[in-house]
């Protein structure tokens, strides 16, 4: 294991965030100690209004802590003037929930903003820009949208325009806010994949602020998670749900993290055996937990048998009745409880 | 015609050179064409009377509309630009108020008791407006540091205006009716009382700001973006957010003052721009701005002597009548520039 320095993309020390408003203090959280790590994919978790915009935004410098430092480490060379936007610039690409909403701008120009830093004086593209936009764009995948206007996307789509955007900036670390916020489940996951794919093969450092628990578990390599008490607690997403740190800031209701499932009451007399297998043992037991049956053994009220031929699948409940459909099979049983 | 379509921005160049000519002939004094050519190209008319009226009057006045519409639609994409606003126009800051209020003051100053002895000599009315606009510069300026977003700035200078408003409506109420026409008519607006001296002076504040203006083309693309992604992409937030406001209230300050306050300019002028000129680009945007101001300008001009030899109508009376549909058309079309 390498621990070296050169590692480190973020360092933050005794960090304390939030808003002074005149004299007031609103410290939205308190020392905190946080590394960001190039090659994996953080997620930062947390309940709605925590502040998890307020750190993002913090940790890209677009906004002034109100203790504490927030150091960059890079590769090779340590950063001369880390003050200077343009440095932070060429280090620090974000993607916000800010709204974008210019007329006459097409996905093309909407991504080569990410190369200002790197310009002169002008608005000029040298080759080497052009080719950097068009890597980016390729690599999320929205080729055919180059020339579509901003106001045309769908909100997926804007996405990841926002996202090639923050590639042609070309920077070790990549801080995002909510970016699968409002979409549908196929396209967080190319999002969420997406993002994982550039930590992994651009060794980059990326950051995702999400309330999103399900997607964050599946594909964070590193969990940040914001409790009540100001502070944020850090792990790998297995090692939190299993020691409980999830259960105690979500405060789940009825929700098992730990099997992934929602908490059903068993409130029906009679009990269930299934024989069966597979996908299709599990999707029945679902159904029926989910219809108030408790399960037990060889001597429960029902057996259920499950027989599948390559795609059919029949269930058989006590040797005399038959099913095409899980439907069919609860209406059957929901018949029986109630005579 | 392939060529005509690649280049449709020489229409600008070309439609500015016929407006300028067919202000040049119009006049209360009919000039021939031919004549009006060759006293342009140096030559000395058999009529003295023709040579001063195409130097001193008409010449002059051409080169007013040309700098008062160029810098004013500069300032107003400018703002547009800054502010994120479509409705946004060169005098949002409050500049024109300032000049109102100053003006007003020199020229209805009877009323409170004591008269300005200078308010006789012709730099009196353009000292006093320019005395306006620095104040309120200088005011919106210092305020700009302290405050992190743009909108609060709108509302600061439409107080500014609102206040100067209720000042020179108190000192019209106590004023008598022929003290009042010099301020009436200095509001009116006036792009023929210039002289040479006057036009230079003119000419060098509106070639810095726009200078300034083309200087700051790169950061006003960031700004299209909004103030946290601009920051993100490397702009100096604070200095660039200055070298606008400078630029666009030198602009709109030096035209207030040789001219009085020209509405309708600023705001429709961009709007025009960017119906034929489809980019976000200010590199493109300002020159193209530039030209279409002083056409409009010029247009405006020409439409204001068109009643007859001896009548001319104020040239907001004009620009509003062309301003006003324009602002509805934004409106109409609001769904597209605000989402």
């Amino acid at each position: 294991m390498t621990t070296t320095q050169d590692i480190l993309a973020i360092q933050t020390r005794d960090l304390s965030i939030g808003y002074q408003d005149n004299r007031v203090i609103n410290r939205l959280f308190e020392n905190l100690n946080l590394t960001l790590s190039p090659g994996a994919l953080t997620c930062f978790m947390g309940p709605n209004g925590i502040g998890k915009s307020t750190l993002i935004r913090t940790l890209a410098g677009l906004q002034k802590p109100i203790a504490g430092t927030v150091e960059y480490i890079f590769k090779g060379s340590p950063p001369e003037n880390s003050n200077s936007s343009i440095s932070l610039a060429k280090n620090v690409s974000v993607v916000l929930t800010d709204r974008i909403s210019t007329v006459n701008m097409n996905v093309y120009e909407l991504v080569s903003f990410g190369r200002y830093p790197y310009l002169g004086w002008g608005t000029r593209l040298s080759e080497e820009d052009k080719q950097i936009i068009q890597r980016s764009i390729d690599y999320v995948q929205i080729h055919h949208l180059r020339h579509s206007r901003i106001f045309e996307l769908s909100d997926g789509q804007l996405q990841m325009a926002m996202i090639a955007r923050a590639l042609a900036q070309d920077t070790p670390i990549v801080l995002l806010d909510e970016p699968t916020a409002h979409l549908d489940l196929n396209n967080r996951l190319e999002i969420m994949n997406l993002l994982r794919k550039l930590a992994r093969t651009m060794n980059k450092a990326i950051l995702v602020a999400t309330h999103e628990l399900d997607l964050a578990l599946q594909t964070a390599d590193i969990i940040w998670l914001a409790g009540f008490d100001r502070t944020i607690v850090t792990g790998i997403p297995e090692d939190l749900v299993l020691n409980g740190t999830f259960d105690n800031i979500f405060q789940f209701k009825g929700f098992d993290l730990k099997t992934g499932k929602i908490h059903h009451e068993a409130h029906r007399k009679q009990t269930i055996h299934i024989e069966g297998s597979g996908h299709n043992y599990l999707w029945t037991r679902n159904a029926l937990e989910r219809c108030g049956f408790s399960f037990g053994g060889e001597t429960a009220t029902h057996t259920i048998i499950i027989d599948s031929e390559g795609a059919t699948v029949q269930w058989r409940v006590d040797n005399s009745h038959r099913f095409n459909s899980i439907q069919a099979l609860i209406d059957h049983l929901l018949h029986q409880s109630g005579n | 015609m392939e060529w005509i379509t690649k280049n449709r921005w020489i229409v600008l160049p070309c439609t500015l050179f016929l407006l300028f000519i067919a202000n040049l002939s119009l006049g209360s004094v009919r000039i021939p064409w031919m004549e009006i050519i060759s006293i342009l190209t140096g030559k000395v008319s058999d009529n003295p009377v023709w040579n001063d009226i195409v130097w001193d009057f008409r010449m002059t006045k051409a080169l007013t509309c040309v700098l008062a519409g160029s810098a004013l639609s500069v300032a107003g994409l400018q703002m547009q630009t800054l502010f994120r606003n479509a409705l946004a126009g060169p005098d949002v800051l409050g500049l024109s108020s300032g000049a109102s209020l100053m003006v007003s003051i020199l020229l209805m100053s009877q009323v409170s008791g004591f008269t300005t002895p200078f308010a006789a000599s012709p730099w009196a009315v353009v000292s006093a407006a320019s005395i306006g606009s620095a104040a309120v510069f200088l005011v919106i300026a210092a305020i700009s540091h302290r405050l992190h977003d743009n909108a609060s700035l709108l509302i600061v200078g439409l107080m500014i205006g609102a206040a100067t408003a209720s000042v020179v409506s108190v000192l019209q109420f106590a004023s008598k009716a022929e003290e009042q026409q010099p301020y009436l008519f200095w509001t009116f607006g006036n792009l023929g009382g210039l002289n040479w001296l006057e036009i230079k002076v003119l000419a060098i504040i509106v070639l810095i700001g726009t200078l300034i203006g083309i200087f700051s083309s790169r950061s006003l693309n960031a700004w299209l973006l909004g103030n946290n992604y601009a920051h993100s992409i490397g702009v100096n937030i604070p200095r660039s957010r200055f070298l606008i406001i400078l630029s666009a209230s030198m602009l709109t300050g030096g035209v207030t003052a040789f001219c009085g306050p020209i509405a309708f300019v600023g705001l429709a002028v961009p709007h025009l721009v960017k119906m034929i000129i489809k980019t976000h680009n200010h590199s493109v945007l300002i020159p193209a701005v530039l030209a279409g101001g002083s056409g409009f300008m010029l247009l405006c001009d020409i439409l204001a002597q068109l009643p007859g030899n001896n009548y001319v109508i104020p040239i907001n009376a004009i620009t509003a009548i062309i301003g006003a549909p324009v602002v509805i058309w934004i409106i109409l079309q609001g769904k597209r520039v605000s989402n």
